[in-house]
């Protein structure tokens, strides 16, 4: 059974922090198909259309009939353990200090031998494992051999949390706790393990409902941070941007309105300000200590995530001018995952349909319960996801999306959408 | 019936002594090899009209490049990218153009240099299924592959840690008589179970040490060879195999299994008839996978035959009597000669250390490539001497 881990002590600020170095990521185009699945928490496989061989390590070509038509399908990943080793020696920098590293050739049943990363609790050879696909802190899908069955504090795991962006032990800035949703997801890190959870509010003098109960949390502390004022942020950051481990915006602006519907600009430009110009502020404010944390230890910098809209994808007309500032955040966020990447920080999107509050009122459900939300939050940090589509309704835009973004913009034109 | 390889010689063996490091190009030790050669067999570049290279370190050139840099415009020419089964591979490609007529002599060379990082660069780049699929798994490179390979075998066949180390302390000895071998400092049976854990179950002696160095040979026919006054081999048999029993999980035989029947009837000869045998010894586990899968005895018996046999020159069974790659240091692809070199000399009568007692026919295999999880080329070739 793992260790479970313990709290670590206070920092000593007089040390050296040990800068993040990355696993090797180098992939060929096809292999990313396996980052493309373990993104969203899939464990999936080249399937064969025409042979129905699964193969592995990806391919061009089926190994077994040459058939080009290779579907990347999820897999049980169940399968016999038959070597394992554990390296006292590597010849890459970031294993190299991470060392030993415990390693196993699994038999998956569909057929493929793989190559995985094994959890300290599955057994010696000869053991039934379950293989699945994880992110590494390169951002790059790697397999990873658990027991068969789960067993108490597998997420302690050294070699897991190097995946994961376990909430446990860490510290979180909640970047608005004035709406339900924002407690929601600070309770969520609270029960998830979180030491400390920082909750933004923007104008403090008015007392939002909910936040006093919230506040009564020994691990909650309320801060001003107003996400349209640079100097907020930068205060902000001064203060604690050296201790965030995981930061969650989820501060948005959200108005009902297509163009007809108004006249002027003051609405999208509040939208812009917060959904779009706030994410660059906190970026540009908070970016820099977390990347130069991403290696700090057993609680370093783990986790920046994003809350966007399924709107992000299509346009939703009746909510366009939202949809319009998601998408700008959502591109922007692509450009954050991509210079976070270099510390091994992970940017989390999360794409919910309608969340059930005062701005989605006239939708008809399902809307997603800012508890859901919160969960949701907690299970990608805990599994190290990229992408969530939280809901059946962001679950079917998405498969919409997937299915053809044309016809999802038609049927979101004629208002069928959601 | 594959025709044979009557009225070809294998000729002048050739080591560019090796170096832990060095600073040369790969360019600078395959030319060393090829002027040795030229000057052992008193021949001049424009005698050269085939060649083939081994080499992993020549990115971005190729044989091509290798062509121009080094001023030679051969009718032949051969790049073989295929590791520790290169040394096979040559000589089966070599011999059969001077045996059609296409070469006249062949030239062939393999070397590597081995700056202080190129192991770690060339481990990144190796192939495509190790860059996706295991080098970012620890970083191991082949000290993992093996690792699995080997802690696999033991618990299937019940081999143990002495097996293994009784292989690397006599190579060892048998390496210190060799002017050539990087690493001749005595090593005991304790030396090697005791020694730094590297992945478990595999400690420090059991991984072979990357160096710089380069090995060549000519191929020519035995009329020339005789005209030249060059002592040579015969060719008896020889094989190759690539991508070998694929449906088998986890590596547990190569392509010999497949394929010696064919090589001993080809040759004419057994496994009783041999006098050495020169295998590929990247790890101790391959040496004893050849070892039954080149028939000296049944699958899993390896363990069992280590301990009944005694691995010197001067022993029932001598096997890489120069110390092998273990001892004498692996130069890139100049390990997938090193073998047929040492045959070669044992052959002709000029062995460089100790001489194995009226050597007469010798075995030699290669190993090459792990691509992915296991190893993906073998070869092997039965050498006799020509003296009467």
């Amino acid at each position: 059974m793992t260790e479970p881990i313990k709290r670590p002590p206070r920092k000593n600020p007089v040390l050296r922090t040990r800068l993040p170095v990355l696993p090797p990521w180098q992939r060929s185009r096809i292999a990313l198909g396996l980052t493309a699945g373990a993104a969203e928490g899939r464990f999936e496989l080249q399937v064969c259309a025409k042979c129905g061989t699964t193969q592995y390590p990806p391919r061009e070509a089926c190994v077994r009939c040459l058939g080009t038509q290779l579907a990347w399908r999820r897999q049980p990943g169940t399968g016999e353990l038959i070597a394992s080793t554990l390296l006292r020696h590597s010849h890459d920098v970031f294993f190299r200090e991470r060392l030993p590293w415990r390693l196993g050739m699994v038999r998956l049943d569909v057929g493929p031998t793989v190559v995985v990363h094994l959890h300290g609790d599955v057994g010696s050879v000869p053991a039934r494992v379950r293989v699945g696909a994880r992110l590494d802190k390169a951002g790059t899908a790697v397999l990873v051999g658990f027991p068969e069955k789960d067993v108490a504090n597998m997420a302690d795991d050294r070699q897991l949390r190097e995946m994961t962006c376990d909430p446990k032990f860490r510290k979180a800035l909640v970047t608005d706790g004035r709406t339900a949703v924002g407690q929601a997801i600070a309770r969520g890190l609270v029960e998830a393990g979180a030491d400390i959870v920082w909750v933004g509010q923007a104008e403090p003098w008015k007392r939002a409902a909910g936040l006093d109960a919230l506040v009564a949390l020994p691990q909650v502390t309320l801060l001003p941070l107003d996400l349209t004022d640079e100097r907020s942020v930068n205060e902000l950051a001064a203060e604690i941007g050296g201790k965030v481990d995981i930061l969650i915006n989820n501060a948005e602006h959200h108005r009902a309105h297509g163009i007809a519907s108004r006249t002027g600009t003051d609405v999208a430009q509040a939208e812009i300000e917060i959904n779009y110009l706030g994410l660059l502020r906190l970026a540009q404010a908070f970016g820099p200590a977390m990347r130069a944390r991403g290696a700090d230890g057993q609680s370093s910098a783990v986790a920046w995530v994003n809350l966007l809209s399924v709107f992000a994808l299509s346009n939703f007309p009746t909510h366009g001018t939202f949809s319009a500032s998601k998408a700008a955040a959502h591109s922007l966020s692509q450009c954050l995952r991509a210079e976070m990447r270099a510390a091994g920080v992970r940017v989390i999107n999360l794409f919910p349909g309608p969340i059930d509050d005062e701005w989605n009122q006239t939708l008809p459900p399902p809307k997603l319960a800012p508890a859901a939300l919160a969960r949701a939050v907690v299970d990608a940090l805990r599994d190290g996801v990229e992408d969530v589509y939280p809901g059946d309704v962001a679950q079917e835009w998405r498969e919409r999306w997937l299915d053809s973004p044309k016809v999802l913009e038609r049927e979101l034109a004629l208002g069928s959408g959601a | 019936m594959r025709a044979g390889y009557e009225g070809i010689a294998v000729a002048v063996p050739v080591t560019v002594p090796y170096r832990r490091h060095s600073i040369r190009g790969a360019h600078w030790w395959l030319a060393r090899a090829l002027d040795a050669l030229l000057e052992t067999a008193a021949l001049r570049k424009d005698d050269i009209d085939g060649v083939a290279v081994s080499s992993f370190l020549l990115v971005p050139d190729t044989a091509v490049g290798l062509m121009q840099h080094l001023g030679l415009s051969p009718r032949w020419l051969d790049h073989i990218p295929m590791g520790g089964a290169s040394g096979m591979v040559a000589l089966r490609r070599a011999a059969r153009a001077v045996q059609s007529g296409d070469a006249g002599i062949v030239a062939c060379l393999a070397g590597d240099t081995n700056h202080v990082d190129s192991f770690r660069h060339t481990l990144g780049s190796f192939s495509q299924f190790a860059r996706d699929a295991v080098y970012p798994y620890g970083s191991g490179g082949p000290n993992a592959s093996f690792a699995f390979l080997t802690d696999h075998y033991m618990r299937t066949h019940g081999a143990r840690r002495e097996d293994f180390g009784k292989l690397c302390v006599a190579q060892r000895r048998n390496a210190q008589s060799f002017p050539h071998a990087l690493l001749r400092k005595p090593l005991s049976l304790t030396d090697y179970l005791e020694a730094r854990p590297i992945a478990e179950p595999l400690r420090l002696f059991d991984c072979v040490m990357p160096c710089a160095g380069a090995e060549a040979f000519l191929v020519l026919t035995e009329e020339r060879a005789r005209d030249l006054g060059l002592p040579h081999a015969r060719i008896l048999g020889t094989i190759e195999r690539h991508n070998a029993y694929p449906e088998d999980p986890i590596q547990v035989r190569g392509g010999w299994a497949l394929d010696r029947d064919e090589l001993y009837a080809q040759a004419g000869v057994g496994p009783a008839d041999v006098d050495f045998l020169q295998a590929y010894d990247d790890y101790p586990v391959i040496t004893l996978m050849q070892i039954e899968d080149l028939g000296f005895c049944a699958k899993g018996e390896g363990p069992e035959f280590i301990r009944r046999h005694e691995f010197g020159t001067d022993g029932d069974f001598p096997l890489n009597t120069s110390g092998g790659q273990l001892s004498v240091g692996q130069a890139g692809a100049a390990g997938g000669y090193l073998g047929l070199i040492e045959a070669l000399r044992q052959l002709t009568g000029q062995a460089l250390g100790a001489a194995v007692p009226d050597a007469r026919i010798g075995l030699v295999s290669g190993f090459g490539m792990i691509n992915y999880d296991r190893g993906l080329c073998s070869g092997a070739a039965v050498l006799a001497s020509a003296q009467p």
